[in-house]
């Protein structure tokens, strides 16, 4: 599990820095697409976090 | 505006809401319910969001945009290297350490220096921002009674300063009830959980406020701000700070744990390592929630007060006032409230600690001057102390936000303190990862890191607010221009944070690996390094036992402990102690090494690792064991380890190796009884026939009387038997040859199509004798295969007589098809017999196993004829089996396979 976790930070690093970071522009229904891509990233590693850590049994 | 006294009552409920919570969660822990499950372990780390975050949060998104989320990005990632913490956690557990300071300090050797030191930087980083929570409070008191309400107080009765004087007595109540070797305070915790959900509640409920009820929704928010001039900057992000962006990130990734009060919560506090499981997206989730409506408040209150001058700090107590919404201002009031005092109260009982551990006992204990060494119970004047410590580190932080008040010094606070903290990363990281770390590397990194932050960080908001000259900011020190404190070296174009940020830890890293590359450690240094970085496979007791040898009275070192935990604690530990070593009375117990070891750990829970271990040698005569032998016995652990690792694979390869022997044996023992059969079969098919044929004889031999007829047919009988015999004996023969190999081989291209039909005809008689139809359906050429051509004919004729012995006279019918497939010919024999059961078409090509019934009916064969068979047409390499039912006729079928193309 742990390692998994890890991995999961590893791969957050790169999606939630530059330059990546720079990629959304414009807006969707309204909202920036910056805002919506960092709630949105951050979001899906916070469930797939809880999905890891949750699945495997004491 | 809100009535001063309404607020005051309110603030004093809240406040005795949580003593009674923290009270409930004491109550729980004595009674040995614990109330500190995995959620409110995980809450509980939410202490991270100050009031720095409460309100400050806005005011950095109306300047920087989505920037401001960098800060709680870094602890989501930090937190799902799980791994990393659960070791500090394991580490901290088996050696009682209880402060930041302490686990420094006991992986270098339990030196006091470094304990003070950790303790300094602690002190001088965290202070100015415990001031900073005061001022929060302060100044948003300010903007609820509002400038009518000014004077509701005489001036002696400072609000602030009530709070701060409550903040300590909640403090003193709950953290320093009693000595606890773990240092463990759960009503504090629970406590601290209650006010992380009041803050996100408070906050989330003016988010919607300020985005549904003033303005409507997300969409509109953000496309009013995209049509304002000035704003639409906000909602980009500027790929212009990538590098602040990762620099803040990494900050705030470190400053999770290496805060006081963060590794308090997270290390000290923890009950239980699983339930790290939850805090690893709980906590990150608390974070997300409490962050989506930063930057809709922040554009909601730049939109709302255009062109009037209002603290963007203040936006969410403001936002509601405008509209009237004064319950809920209140509310607001409240969140912000607990997210200074639960940042407070941790933070100060996390450094009261080290005060009292790291710097003031270890002072005592030397200077024989209070006769401290001298007294009977120094439980008491523990506590004393770190109540002490309490209400200075209350007052220093008063003091400071009194004095600094709106000066930059205080709010840039924050992220300066992160930057301090951030100095214990290398020490910390190397010593559980590293074992050639030493005492000398850790001193170097955290002096010169501690030196570089201070003269480009700290000291530089001294002199932006005014305290001290600008010079060395502006012009270099000594009006060098290399020396500018915030382009240190020329290093010019970074925000003043990520530079020094860049700078200390690079002075930092580079002296500790250097040094410690540069210098050897010493004895207790090799083993602390042993234990820290090997915590999860270390062997324990054995080289404990070994690391300490010396001479000790169980007197004096239980002496020591009822002088330090208080004789009612110490007595229980020590009845604990002996229970876990099998003993009834601990009076009982040797007094060995790992006794020596267990009156240390118990009092480095109360005084810290470095006086605990000072203490213990005062009492203890100890051998110095030195460093060679120490990393000898170290290396021995090592190599035992790796040798019981190496024996437990050479055990499972011995133990793979009996299975495959016995499986062979098995298989051995198999065919032995199979060879039995098949001598025991032989003979009694071989006495069937040579039975009736003596019989038979004997009768003719003994009655010469018998008529002609009855002779002709008894001697027909034998010649019959005899030829059985014979066909019997030539077929066991065979079977022997071809098993052993010996058969004769003569392997040319044959017409398989050829065979076939000569088969056909030479048993043509047989089946006309009985009346069954025999039919062919054979191409006129069929590809030349590769076989002996007696040996095939030999199988064909086989499987026509096996054919016609089983159909029925008369009615039977017995068809033969060749097919030339792709890969190889097709034989197939097809009759109208009465078929086989799935058994039986297993079982007919074992030896002497029969079609029909044999214990009933008359064999009709030798039981060799289809054994035989396989094996020739296996020779060849193909394949020989039988498809049938019973009732529905049997077909036999072999292929023989075509040579491969060319």
């Amino acid at each position: 599990m742990r390692q998994r976790l890890a991995a999961l930070g590893l791969l957050g690093i790169p999606l939630l820095t530059f330059p990546l970071l720079g990629l959304p522009g414009g807006s969707w229904a309204g909202i920036p697409a910056s805002y919506l891509y960092l709630f949105g990233v951050w979001a899906l590693l916070v469930i797939a976090a809880a999905w890891v850590a949750e699945r495997s049994g004491k | 505006m809100l009535s001063p006294g309404l607020i005051l009552l309110v603030s004093a409920a809240y406040m005795g809401l949580l003593f009674a919570v923290a009270r409930f969660g004491d109550a729980r822990a004595d009674a040995g319910r614990s109330i500190i499950t995995a959620n409110v372990y995980a809450l509980s780390l939410a202490v991270y969001c100050t009031s720095w975050t409460f309100y400050g949060s806005v005011g950095r998104a109306t300047s920087g945009g989505l920037s401001f989320l960098t800060i709680y990005i870094g602890p989501t990632l930090m937190l799902l290297f799980a791994g990393v913490i659960v070791k500090m956690i394991r580490i901290a557990k088996t050696q009682r350490l209880t402060s930041i300071a302490d686990f420094i300090a006991a992986r270098y050797g339990k030196s006091q220096l470094l304990a003070g030191l950790v303790t300094v930087i602690a002190v001088i980083g965290i202070v100015p921002y415990i001031a900073l929570q005061l001022k929060a409070v302060a100044a948003s008191l300010d903007v609820l009674i509002g400038k009518e309400g000014a004077g509701y107080l005489p001036a002696m009765f400072d609000s602030t300063l009530i709070i701060a004087a409550l903040l300590a007595l909640f403090t003193i109540l709950f953290g320093t009830r009693h000595l606890d070797a773990t240092e463990r305070h759960e009503g504090m915790v629970a406590a601290v959980a209650f006010e992380s959900v009041v803050k996100l509640v408070a906050f989330v409920a003016v988010g919607l406020f300020v985005t549904y009820g003033m303005f409507g929704g997300f969409a509109e928010l953000f496309q009013r701000a995209a049509a304002t001039p000035g704003l639409e900057r906000l909602l980009q992000l500027d790929s212009a700070k990538a590098g602040t962006w990762a620099a803040l990130i990494l900050l705030s990734g470190l400053a999770i744990i290496f805060l006081p009060r963060q590794f308090q919560i997270i290390v000290v506090e923890n009950v239980d390592e699983s339930h790290l499981r939850r805090a690893v997206w709980l906590f990150p989730l608390y974070l997300v929630l409490i962050n989506i409506f930063v930057l809709p408040l922040a554009l909601g209150g730049l939109l709302h007060f255009q062109g009037q001058t209002f603290n963007p700090d203040t936006f969410v107590l403001t936002l509601p006032l405008a509209r009237g919404a004064e319950t809920l201002a209140l509310l607001v009031f409240i969140g912000g409230l607990s997210a200074a005092t639960g940042m407070v109260i941790v933070e100060t009982i996390a450094l009261s600690t080290m005060v009292c551990n790291d710097l003031v006992m270890p002072w005592l204990l030397r200077t024989r001057r209070f006769g401290v060494a001298e007294r009977e119970d120094l439980s008491g004047l523990l506590l004393g102390i770190r109540r002490v410590a309490i209400v200075a580190i209350l007052l220093l932080g008063y003091i400071y936000f009194r004095a600094a008040g709106e000066a930059y010094a205080l709010v840039g606070i924050g992220l300066i303190s992160f930057a301090a903290v951030a100095q214990f990363a290398p020490a910390v990281f190397g010593g559980m990862y590293w074992k050639q770390g030493t005492h000398a590397g850790a001193v170097a990194g955290l002096l010169g890191g501690f030196a570089v932050w201070l003269y480009t960080l700290l000291l530089p908001s001294f002199a932006k607010s005014g305290w001290i000259d600008k010079g060395f900011v502006e012009n270099g020190l000594f009006g060098i221009g290399a020396l500018k404190a915030q382009a240190l070296f020329g290093l010019a174009g970074l925000d003043e944070i990520s530079h020094s940020l860049w700078w200390s830890l690079f002075v930092n890293i580079g002296l500790y690996v250097a040094v410690s590359l540069w210098s050897r450690p010493d004895a207790v240094e090799a083993g602390q390094a042993e234990r820290f970085v090997d915590v999860f496979k270390h062997a324990g007791r054995g080289t404990d036992a070994r690391l300490w040898r010396g001479t000790a009275s169980a007197e004096e070192l239980v002496g020591l402990l009822d002088r330090f935990l208080g004789r009612p604690r110490a007595r229980q530990q020590l009845a604990n102690y002996a229970a876990g070593r099998g003993l009834d009375d601990w009076r009982s117990l040797p007094v060995d090494a790992e006794f020596v070891r267990f009156a240390e750990t118990q009092l480095s829970g109360a005084i810290g690792s470095a006086s605990a271990r000072v203490m213990v040698a005062s009492v203890a005569k100890e051998e110095d064991l030195g460093l060679d032998e120490v990393l000898d016995i170290l290396d021995e652990a090592t190599q035992v380890r790796a040798y019981s690792r190496e024996l437990e694979a050479k055990q499972q390869e011995l133990e793979a190796a009996t299975a495959e022997l016995r499986e062979a044996n098995e298989r051995l023992r198999e065919l032995d009884r199979m060879k039995d059969d098949f001598i025991s079969t032989v003979t009694h098919e071989l006495r069937t026939p040579l039975t009736s044929i003596r019989a038979l004889s004997e009768m003719l031999h003994e009655d010469p009387e018998i008529d002609v007829d009855d002779r002709t047919r008894f001697l027909g009988i034998i010649v019959n038997e005899a030829e059985r015999l014979t066909r019997l004996i030539n077929q066991i023969l065979d079977m022997a040859k071809l098993e052993s190999g010996r058969a004769e081989w003569t392997t040319g291209e044959v017409d398989v199509a050829a065979i076939v039909r000569e088969a056909m005809d030479s048993v043509g008689q047989l089946f006309r004798d009985k009346a069954v139809a025999l039919e062919g359906e054979i191409p006129d050429s069929v590809p030349a295969v590769l076989a002996d051509r007696d040996r095939l004919t030999q199988v064909m004729i086989n499987l026509l007589s096996n054919a016609v012995k089983f159909v029925a006279g008369g009615s039977g019918r017995v068809k033969v098809r060749v097919v030339a497939g792709e890969r190889a010919l097709r034989v197939e024999v097809i009759d109208n017999g009465p078929g086989l059961t799935p058994e039986e078409c297993v079982v007919i090509f074992e030896k002497f196993r029969q079609g029909g019934n044999t214990m009933t009916d008359k064999p009709q064969g030798t039981g060799l004829g289809l054994p035989i068979s396989r094996q020739i047409v296996e020779y060849f390499g193909g394949n020989l089996w039988v498809e049938s039912s019973p009732g529905a006729g049997a077909t036999f079928v072999f292929t023989v396979p075509l040579p491969a193309h060319e």
